[in-house]
């Protein structure tokens, strides 16, 4: 029941406004019922898949029914496959990330700097080069880079096929392209000043890049140290041809070939193997979120 | 008479030189002994490591990459201790790789295109020849039981020979027999160790039984002389090719039937009169051969065709719809009277966290057609092919990708809505607009010119997406009138990866030349949408 308020005194005011369903609905409700099934919409795969890695010895068929049962069975079974090293490919994944990232990041931010800070010849034209590099993604000349490291196996197999290091310098080949026009934008927010002071204090250009500008732009080094891993966790073309030794293989080219072997016999242990997957490069991305959000938007929103 | 411009110009280059020379002195003073030994230890590791190739090389006497390397081995000294070229020694070490891996595979995916490299057609002609002869081996009726202790040295097997004449000779699968002197023999006359070596035990034998009887041990450098081998690892019998190859005159001869395959130099394979081919062959430049069997015959252009429109199809339809989601939760969530908008956020982003190769592959799992939830759970039982009708697998990827890809273009768009200043909207109030003319007219316009490089990079994206269209329905349902590997849901990068890479009969040089079609298409969209944008302009 609503209270009328006095009409006799103009002194009083309401402290709360009495709550009105249409009026409520009309204004955030209907917001928070858009939001309501966005969350079932975007939550519900993972909760899927959860449930599914939670009920050993599991099909597809027993997936439909969510957390009818919750043992980690699954978990157990997955390291003790004989045919699939699933812990190899979990340390193969993260050491080929791992590296991966942190060379890009290394060798993008040497490039960002000379292109930020330095004026020389050629430095337009490679700045468009950087941008347009974008557009042709390493997985476009897939075959010639399974023949160029099939050659180079004949001459050097350490860095050939089957090779972590062939991978990994492989993926290096996209370092520049990526995610350096990103950092250059960001580079270019630092101001010039610092590096004078430096200078006339006597610093060398060395000196000025490693502890003063790589410092200075720490965010934007997480946001495409991060955005490589990601990148190169997911990535699955040129590492299901360069590895072939189970052994030696990432999660992404070994997932996909447990699950095409026994897709739904063996669901279970796939969901297992998916949840552990994807928890590290969650976790990272949830923890890191507030900086990739600006490093996504700073290509465009300046 | 002297002009006062030049004066003044002369005067600039002068100061010039004279600050470049000070910038230069205090670089030197400011680098100390430290950074020295730290840039001469790397160089120095750089080097050992182009030495060591470059004497690989020189060993197999592989000039090309042996100059190539030599070239690279001493721009990069020449960098590092100049003292000059600052930016050079900072772009360096990326460029190499970018060069190397990018844009060096680009060309040689150009030359691949135009060869028949492939299954059958993968080495030179003489490993072709070899090869062949090996393959046809059948064991000589008569032949000489060879005494045989099997070696191996660095994990690879050699033979230690005792010929009937009681001659010694070791040999392996690349290393024809030659005569050793060194070797220890035994009472009965068979040669049992050669130093250096070890002498497998019988019970390593019957360990790698397998391995050493795939053995064959050429007698000479001339393949037609037959090779040796072993069925127990204690005898060895001479094995002679019914195919014998004639060097003068290039063909190859089967003995049994008196075929002769000549060379005509256009397959690169040995093809008798009646049009029989040997196999292997090798890889010879066949022209525009790949391009004319890709435009040329209609099993293949047919399904390139719609693969090419469903390319794009794809890809735009991805662009919209997740964009057009991702607007729309945008603006809904861009109202600050709203409540846990924070926890709807980081909900709404956890299919952009979660790894996209597993998604697809968790996406396959719910709406596989007999077990999977979607089916059994929302539709109670019923039998609907997600995956395997035509246009209803075209329905699932892009649903898929939907959930894959609208977290991304609602961070994207809430982004860009905040930094649209509240002013604006508030101006367009006070004249009148009414909220949905305050948003088309005023605020989408803006927001298109802020996100427009993020849509087109995200549609050439989506053009390569491989890992969605391959994990969830594998280019499927399969084309069976097609005269390659393709399906309805393919695109273009999977049909290059299906060509090249799957199943027994792969083809590189087709595939290459796939590969050149799409480097074109994807040459043109960058090219019409950055005129459109014009974000190359903003280049400073």
């Amino acid at each position: 029941m609503r209270i009328a308020a006095p009409e006799t005194s103009d002194l009083y005011i309401p402290t709360k406004r009495p709550f009105h369903f249409g009026r409520w609905f009309s204004r955030t409700g209907w917001r928070h019922l858009v939001g309501a099934i966005m969350v079932v919409f975007s939550a519900f795969p993972l909760l899927y898949v959860l449930s599914a890695s939670l009920h050993p010895g599991g099909t597809l068929i027993t997936a439909n029914g969510l957390f009818s049962q919750v043992d980690l069975g699954s978990y157990q079974t997955l390291f003790n496959l004989p045919q699939q090293p699933y812990a190899a490919w979990y340390g193969n994944t993260l050491l080929i990330g791992g590296i991966t990232s942190l060379c890009t990041v290394f060798l993008g931010a040497l490039a960002a700097y000379s292109f930020s800070r330095m004026r020389f010849v050629g430095r337009r034209p490679g700045l468009l080069m950087l941008v347009l590099v974008q557009m042709f993604p390493q997985l476009l000349a897939v075959v010639a880079i399974f023949l160029l490291l099939n050659g180079i196996s004949d001459i050097f197999p350490a860095i050939g096929l089957d090779s972590q290091v062939g991978l990994i310098m492989v993926y290096l080949g996209g370092a520049l392209g990526v995610n350096t026009y990103l950092m250059y934008g960001f580079f270019n927010t630092v101001p010039a000043s610092i590096d004078e002071a430096a200078k006339i204090d006597g610093a060398g250009h060395a000196r000025i890049f490693f502890t003063i500008i790589l410092r200075l732009v720490a965010p934007i080094l997480a946001v495409v140290g991060l955005l490589s891993f990601v990148g190169t966790t997911n990535e699955f073309v040129i590492a299901s041809i360069v590895l072939i030794t189970p052994e030696k293989q990432t999660l992404a080219v070994g997932l996909y070939q447990f699950v095409s072997q026994e897709f739904s016999s063996n669901y279970s242990v796939f969901a297992a193997g998916a949840v552990l997957a994807a928890l590290p490069v969650m976790a990272l991305f949830l923890w890191l979120q507030k900086y990739i959000v600006g490093g996504l938007t700073a290509g465009s929103v300046k | 008479m002297t002009n006062p411009g030049t004066e003044r110009d002369e005067a600039q280059v002068r100061e010039s030189k004279r600050s470049r020379q000070a910038a230069r002195i205090a670089e030197a003073a400011s680098a100390g002994v430290r950074t020295l030994l730290v840039k001469i230890f790397l160089l120095a590791i750089v080097d050992a490591i182009s030495v060591y190739a470059l004497f690989v090389l020189l060993l197999r006497s592989d000039w090309a990459v042996f100059g190539a390397v030599l070239l690279v081995t001493l721009i990069v000294n020449w960098i590092y201790f100049s003292k000059q070229k600052l930016p050079a020694k900072y772009l360096t070490p990326g460029l190499i790789f970018l060069l190397i891996f990018q844009i060096f595979v680009v060309g040689y995916s150009g030359y691949i295109a135009f060869t028949n490299y492939g299954t059958g057609h993968n080495s030179t002609k003489q490993d072709a020849i070899t090869a062949l002869i090996v393959s046809s081996q059948q064991r000589v009726p008569d032949s000489a039981t060879y005494q045989l202790t099997v070696l191996e040295q660095l994990g690879s097997y050699s033979f230690l020979v005792t010929e009937p004449d009681g001659t010694v000779s070791l040999g392996g699968t690349d290393a024809p027999l030659r005569p050793v002197t060194d070797a220890t023999v035994d009472d009965t006359g068979k040669a049992v160790a050669l130093p250096g070596y070890t002498s497998l035990k019988f019970n390593d034998i019957v360990a790698n039984q397998e391995r050493i009887a795939a053995l064959s041990v050429p007698l000479s450098d001339d393949p037609n002389d037959g090779t040796l081998r072993t069925p127990d690892g204690s005898k060895a019998y001479l094995y002679l090719s019914d195919l014998v190859y004639d060097e003068a005159a290039g063909t190859m001869t089967d003995t049994r039937t008196d075929t002769a395959y000549t060379d005509n130099g256009k397959t690169g394979s040995f093809v008798a009169a009646d049009g029989t081919e040997l196999l292997p062959g090798w890889k010879v430049e066949v022209g525009l051969a790949n391009f004319a069997k890709a435009f040329g015959s209609e099993s293949i252009r047919g399904p390139l065709i719609s693969v090419t429109l469903w390319t794009f199809a794809f890809a735009f339809l991805s662009v919209l719809t997740t964009f057009g989601l991702g607007l729309f939760l945008a603006i809904v969530f861009n109202d600050l009277r709203m409540r846990g908008r924070n926890v709807y956020r980081v909900v709404l982003i956890l299919p952009y966290a979660f790894p996209a190769f597993l998604s697809a592959l968790v996406w396959a799992g719910m709406l596989n057609p007999q077990f999977g939830f979607v089916n059994q759970v929302l539709f109670g039982g019923a039998d609907i092919p997600w995956l395997t009708n035509e246009w209803l697998a075209k329905f699932s990827i892009i649903f898929v990708n939907l959930w894959l890809g609208f977290p991304y273009m609602f961070l994207v768009c809430t982004g860009a809505l905040q930094s649209i200043p509240d002013e604006i909207q508030e101006a367009a109030t006070v004249d009148g607009a009414r909220p949905f003319q305050v948003f088309r007219l005023i605020k989408l316009p803006l927001l298109l010119v802020s996100v427009a490089p993020l849509l087109i990079s995200s549609f050439a994206f989506n053009f390569n997406n491989f890992n969605l269209i391959y994990m969830l329905t594998n280019g499927g349902p399969r084309d069976v009138t097609a005269g390659v590997n393709v399906g309805a849901t393919d695109i273009l990068i999977s049909l290059v990866y299906k060509v090249a890479f799957v199943g027994a009969n792969r083809d590189y040089g087709l595939a290459s030349a796939f590969s050149i079609i799409i480097f074109l298409l994807v040459a043109l969209v960058s090219v019409i949408s950055f005129k459109q944008t014009k974000a190359l302009e903003e280049l400073n």
